[in-house]
């Protein structure tokens, strides 16, 4: 449908306790804006009205306000709901860390949040990817680098039109370039496009996404609805089990859909397993080293600098991955199926951790089986791995939750698996989290599964399936077994693994599948000889 | 009278460069110049004086969290290094910005000495910055009331 010129400017929160920097980033970004009016005039006469559409929305004269303290900010966003459209925020503050309003923005308002500091250090950077910031920006910040903060709020526009026409948009293409992706090791086609950030292509093709409004009216979780949102997740019981659409029920609120708890609930899910990385982390001794990747990481984030663009870019890389990788398990909930493809798609990003978190790397295929996953839920993957591979099914497992997660605010990852070494490493500990989710696993694998015996052989305790994921993840629910952790247990499993050749030969066509498309063979390989999967 | 103004400019651009060339100001002070157009004429004083009245705020800080006489409460001063460095480079303070770089591991090492030394050492930049910057403001004033218009100094 044919959209109207609707000028909306871009709504700017700036948050810093420093008053220079306020004044000078007032300043900057209102000379962004002038600079854009005029590109937008240009745009009219030589593209189309649907590109001037979006060109408007985030060119016209901007509006921009600033706020020395991160309680004053949070009440302003809170205060004017639908009233910004990205916030940018120092990472020192006095009266709260700017990681903590990051997370309440993120949670409540799902706005997209730059952040900025003078230290440009690895392990705060990698924090800003963690919490969810669309960017790092290193002080002092270039006129060029605030001149592309519009493409994340944009970025953010096309997801959330994705989010409400479902699975629906761009799967083929989608399903195609992560199939690329896996093959190749590197995401070529998908990648560069929006790492060139080809809109004119990108919004031309997506005709569907056009039609619908490209600015839909925010869901602003405030403070009730949220709690609302975690006593209907807490009553539901095991996060796994915690479908949208249960939650939706419980919540009983008219005017909300589906969609809007879907993606609250992979925020959600995303928060709680930050909270308990540092629980986990003494839990898991299951392999899974801290990879040296986030030196590597952080230099590819540090250097914000100069390339503003690209480093916008690559911080969107890893934050892509990051989410997917923290992405508590979602879920087996086969009706949120219509998140799963693009989810899918996305997870396949970063999902190549080194041989110690070998266990993961079976996680990949699932994740990058277009058609199995949206085909079938998750928990079928599940059953089946369950019962050949422990490995496997947590891959399926993580694969379908990551997807969630990546849906909410992943842009596709299109970056080098190495960037995200780091993240995989959380990945591997929030893969733990997944598993602990099948509690309803173990016995629900053999009622779901019609291809693959119901018996689960495996001398792995079924404690390992039946911890619920729940918000307070401890990994009591191991039940003394530590199945991440131990790693004896691994090379025991392997062999009950081994001797049942019967489910070897068969595993779901999609597993196989999938491993094809395993971008490092001899990783997985590497993980099954030494029976490296999570018992 | 243009002789004088074509003089005072030559003076000012001279001086500007000269700040630049010993190391007092960097990148960011000409992106800071570009900022200020006729919306905005005194933007570039405004911001300065934000920047020193911050100066004088965080020195005090780090002056009083240093003179305790009980243990020194490391992180404070060093947060306050971080607030400094950041408002320094908002400006293109280049020797506040490299001895903040300096104080910080300082305080990381908790190196009380050093510390103090350095913290006397800021408080001098600072101060010197401030009064180099006061005489370029006056040049400017100079060439207007001549009848000039204060050029553009091009550092590359």
């Amino acid at each position: 449908m044919e959209k109207g010129f609707s000028p909306v400017g871009l709504r700017v929160l700036v948050v810093d306790d420093d008053p220079t920097w306020l004044k000078i980033l007032e300043k900057m970004l209102k000379k962004c804006s002038y600079e854009g009016s005029l590109l937008l005039f240009l745009c009219f006469y030589t593209l189309g009205v649907h590109l001037l559409n979006f060109l408007c929305f985030c060119f016209n004269p901007l509006a921009v306000t600033t706020c020395g303290l991160a309680r004053e900010a949070l009440r302003l966003l809170r205060e004017r709901k639908d009233g910004f459209d990205i916030v940018i925020s120092d990472v020192n503050m006095p009266d709260m860390d700017g990681f903590k309003l990051l997370e309440h923005v993120g949670l409540e308002l799902d706005l997209p949040v730059i952040m900025m500091s003078v230290d440009g250090e690895t392990s705060r950077v990698m924090k800003g990817v963690q919490h969810g910031a669309c960017d790092y920006l290193l002080k002092p910040i270039r006129m060029k680098e605030l001149k592309i903060i519009w493409q994340h709020v944009l970025r953010k526009k096309l997801q959330e039109v994705r989010d409400i026409e479902g699975c629906c948009y761009d799967v083929g293409a989608d399903w195609f370039t992560q199939a690329q992706f896996l093959g190749g090791g590197e995401d070529v086609s998908f990648g560069k496009k929006r790492k060139d950030f080809d809109f004119e292509k990108k919004l031309f093709q997506d005709e569907s996404d056009q039609s619908s409004s490209s600015k839909k009216a925010r869901v602003v979780w405030s403070y009730e609805l949220h709690q609302k949102f975690v006593n209907a997740v807490n009553q539901i019981g095991c996060d796994h089990k915690a479908g949208p659409k249960k939650i939706l029920d419980l919540m009983n609120i008219p005017w909300l859909t589906r969609e809007n708890v879907a993606s609250h609930l992979q925020k959600y899910r995303l928060y709680l397993s930050r909270l308990e990385k540092g629980k986990e982390i003494k839990c898991y001794s299951g392999g899974v080293k801290n990879m040296d990747s986030p030196p590597k990481d952080a230099e590819i984030n540090s250097g914000h600098q100069s390339p503003g663009k690209s480093s916008s870019y690559a911080f969107l890389k890893a934050t892509e991955t990051d989410p997917k990788q923290l992405a508590p398990a979602s879920v087996s909930d086969p009706t949120s199926g219509v998140h799963m493809p693009p989810k899918a798609k996305k997870t396949r990003i970063g999902y190549d951790p080194p041989n110690s978190s070998g266990v993961f790397d079976s996680l990949l295929p699932w994740n990058d089986v277009p058609d199995p996953l949206e085909s079938k839920p998750p928990i079928l993957y599940e059953n089946s791995f369950l019962q050949q591979q422990p490995l496997p099914s947590q891959s399926s497992y993580v694969a379908n939750s990551a997807p969630s997660l990546m849906q909410e605010e992943m842009k596709p990852s299109y970056v080098n698996e190495d960037e995200f070494l780091m993240p995989q490493d959380k990945n591997s500990t929030v893969i733990l989290q997944d598993m602990d989710l099948s509690a309803p696993f173990s016995s629900n694998a053999t009622s779901n599964t019609d291809s693959i015996p119901g018996s689960l052989n495996w001398e792995l305790p079924e404690a390992h399936h039946s911890g619920s994921l729940d918000t307070d993840l401890d990994f009591t629910w191991l039940h003394g077994e530590h199945f991440f952790a131990n790693s004896g247990l691994q090379n025991f499993q392997f062999q009950d693994y081994t001797s049942s050749t019967s489910l070897l030969s068969e595993p779901p066509p999609h597993l196989w599948y999938g491993n094809d498309r395993l971008p490092d063979p001899d990783e997985y390989t590497l993980m099954v000889d030494q029976g490296l999967f999570i018992s | 009278m243009d002789a004088h103004v074509a003089q005072l400019q030559m003076q000012y651009r001279n001086y500007i460069l000269s700040l630049y060339q010993q190391g007092f100001l960097d990148d960011q002070f000409t992106e800071l110049k570009s900022l200020q157009d006729d919306g905005s004429p005194d933007f570039v004083a405004e911001v300065l004086s934000l920047f020193f009245d911050d100066c004088v705020k965080l020195v005090g800080n780090m002056a009083r969290a240093l003179d305790q006489t009980g243990t020194v409460d490391f992180c404070q001063v060093g947060a306050n290094v971080h607030q400094l460095k950041g408002s320094s480079s908002s400006v293109g303070a280049k020797r506040v910005k490299g001895l903040c770089i300096n104080f910080k591991e300082l305080c990381e090492a908790k190196n009380y000495e050093g510390c103090v030394r350095c913290l006397q050492q800021v408080d001098i930049e600072y101060k010197t910055l401030k009064a180099k910057l006061q005489d370029m403001f006056n040049l400017e004033k100079q060439i207007v009331q001549a009848g000039g218009i204060v050029p553009q100094v091009d550092i590359n």
